[in-house]
């Protein structure tokens, strides 16, 4: 008797529960908005990056919105439990910030069809996943320019992380371009596996300046590259956020990140229920790929020549992959004049030409 | 590939670098396991190391400090695990495994501030003549002080466990509690000292990492350092002199993967990263084929509570 009764107790709560989760539809309630981070936030890196955003969304709309985050989700079935349990309480858009998310992101979003899924540089879609990344490649040719000419050993080290199409085209992007002002440039790369671990991080930035490397630069998400590249006296490219505080010599500029735009945008649609899967790839012209202030070691033509390459790409009048350009084998990539297209990009996986070494798979 | 520009001395300076936090956290332990307690809190040790030197060494401006303040964070954090393990019994693997988890959720709450900031550099040494030696100045006369204190460290426990008196009663705890216990001897008084300075010794080796080797304070940053230090102990079968030849294989593993790319060899990252695994298991798989080998090696009580009947 009793039992039963504590059963009846506890269902009507459970369904009252539930009814009062179902009242909360973006008629006057806050919309819930939830990131998952592959990184802590205090890696004042990529993931340091996307929390701006998730505080300008708070800026930009006070009480009719309330954020929260869960850091350092590895990718794989951890993530799907996370993404879950966040769904599950109510949660009205989730940002899931890295591209080992994907598969994860639409399991979850299969079975929560009325939660807006944001999956950050990844390329599947569903009805309630969007996805959306930035042309970093655009911030990297800029750097590549800057590197090319900065250089004196003509040696330049990459620190990446992952064989993607996003990694491979970051270096394909920053070759072309050092290439384009200084032939003789050379890059080393060097594949550290892993998004965020500031002591290898650290350690292949030694190991690079031990071949001959002055100028760095990396995909992985921490300041520690950074760190060694002020330390033994190279230059340095902060990594999706001004990283000066680390590298305050070293650090020539900063591809920083610039989510806050695109995400209260998206907040802003889920608020205005006019939200649905869109797939974004925005870069400098829209305002994602910013730049930190060029650092006064470089001399005034390299820094005119990288404001001047910022404003042509901004303004559509040039694309860092326009032909000629052969692929690594030799092979015709793009012909003379002939402008890449988002489809191979999205899929880049080869080196161009002249980038010594093997593309791991 | 171009070998010209592969510099052995470089790769060698950069490998006694990356091992030292491995040989510093593994020579701690080995104390500790020698006295008969197996600690798998090394990771969290280490962890709560990396973050109080860093706290220290930032608001006192002195690396030097900052290492004191690592090895007594250490020191303190490990005393709970005493405290659980000699006092209240429990389960030291079970424990050891709590405390890692639990060192790496409080160094992340204790560091959270402390993101970003530049920590004082720690000195390295500079004898004006013998520095400047060609290989041997670079290889032997320019570490910083931690590295040489590594070292001594080795021959410093090395002497204490097989020369000192004090180095008998420890081990013989490890062989045989009880036999230890209707001497006299204080058997949890011992083995409590004996986790609190394998505390401070990872404690300084997770300092090493945030003070000198990345240097930063970052969550997480010891990335797994704890477990492989655990391993080498074990490769080392108990011998301090062989925790220097797994510390540099190891580390020099991780380097040698990283170096290699650099030049431009391309021998796949995971089947370097696997290697020193694969050779711990072989040395283990020998160490255990010799029953009579075998039994000198572990120490015999390695992981039993010690409980005195009487």
């Amino acid at each position: 008797m009793k039992f039963t009764k504590t059963l009846a107790a506890a269902a009507a709560m459970g369904l009252a529960l539930a009814g009062a989760a179902q009242a909360e539809s973006h008629g006057g309630d806050p919309v819930k908005a939830g990131f998952i981070y592959i990184g802590p936030v205090g890696d004042l890196g990529w993931t340091y990056q996307h929390d701006q955003g998730r505080q300008a969304i708070e800026a930009e709309f006070g009480d009719m919105v309330e954020t929260s985050y869960v850091e350092g989700v590895p990718e794989g079935a951890d993530a799907e439990r996370v993404m879950s349990q966040m769904a599950r309480s109510g949660v009205d858009i989730i940002f899931t910030t890295s591209f080992g998310y994907m598969d994860p992101t639409l399991n979850v979003a299969e079975g929560f069809p009325d939660v807006a899924f944001e999956h950050a540089t990844g390329y599947k879609r569903a009805e309630n996943v969007s996805t959306y990344s930035a042309r970093f490649y655009e911030g990297r040719y800029v750097i590549g320019e800057i590197a090319g000419a900065m250089t004196e050993t003509n040696k330049i080290g990459y620190i990446a992380s992952f064989p993607i199409p996003e990694v491979v085209r970051g270096i394909n992007a920053a070759y072309l371009a050092a290439k384009s002002v200084n032939p003789d440039v050379e890059f080393k790369v060097v594949w550290v596996y892993t998004w965020f671990d500031p002591g290898k991080e650290a350690d292949a930035a030694n190991a690079l300046i031990e071949q001959g490397v002055d100028v760095i630069m990396q995909h992985t998400d921490s300041p520690a590259a950074m760190t060694i590249a002020e330390e033994k006296g190279v230059y340095a490219f902060g990594q999706a956020t001004d990283m000066s505080n680390f590298g305050p010599n070293a650090q020539l500029t900063a591809i920083i990140d610039n989510w806050a735009p695109y995400y209260v945008e998206r907040v802003g649609a889920v608020m205005n229920d006019t939200w649905e899967s869109t797939d974004t790839w925005d870069g400098i012209s829209e305002g994602m790929v910013g730049f930190a202030p060029l650092s006064d070691k470089m001399p005034a033509d390299v820094a005119a020549r990288a404001e001047a390459t910022i404003a042509a790409i901004a303004a559509g009048e040039m694309h860092p992959f326009t032909g000629p350009i052969n692929k690594q084998d030799g092979s015709v990539w793009l012909a003379d004049g002939e402008v890449a297209d988002d489809g191979t990009l999205a899929g880049m996986s080869f080196y161009v030409e002249g980038i010594e070494g093997e593309l791991p798979n | 590939m171009d070998f010209s520009s592969l510099d052995p001395v470089a790769m060698m300076v950069l490998l006694i670098g990356a091992a030292t936090p491995i040989m510093l956290a593994a020579l701690g332990e080995l104390v500790v396991e020698k006295s008969g307690v197996l600690n798998l809190g090394v990771e969290g040790m280490m962890i709560i190391g990396a973050v109080c030197g860093f706290i220290v060494a930032v608001n006192t401006d002195s690396p030097m400090l900052g290492l004191l303040g690592a090895a007594v964070g250490g020191a303190v954090v490990s005393m709970l695990f005493a405290f659980l393990t000699q006092y209240l019994l429990s389960n030291q693997v079970a424990t050891g495994l709590a405390l890692t988890l639990f060192g790496l959720g409080l160094a992340a709450l204790m560091g959270s501030s402390y993101n970003g900031i530049r920590p004082p550099r720690m000195a390295r040494l500079d004898i004006g003549g013998l520095s400047d030696l060609p290989v041997v100045g670079k290889l032997f006369f320019s570490h910083d002080p931690v590295i040489y204190g590594s070292v001594a460290l080795v021959f410093a426990v090395w002497f204490f466990l097989n020369r000192t008196r004090a180095g008998l009663v420890l081990r013989a705890c490890g062989e045989n509690h009880d036999a230890a216990h209707s001497l006299g001897y204080n058997v949890q008084l011992i083995r409590f000292g004996a986790i609190m300075f394998g505390g401070a010794c990872a404690g300084l080796g997770g300092a090493y990492v945030s003070l000198v080797r990345v240097p930063q304070w970052t969550e997480g940053m010891t990335a797994g350092v704890g477990w492989i230090a655990l391993a080498i102990v074990v490769f080392a079968a108990w011998k301090p002199w062989r925790v220097i030849l797994g510390a540099y294989m190891f580390g020099g593993l991780t380097i040698l993967q990283l170096s290699l790319q650099a030049l431009g060899i391309h021998i796949s990252g995971a089947y370097l990263s696997m290697t020193p695994y694969i050779v711990t298991i072989v040395v283990l798989v020998i160490m255990s084929a010799d029953r009579k080998k075998a039994s000198l090696n572990a120490p015999a009580c390695l992981g039993k509570s010690f409980h005195a009947s009487h």
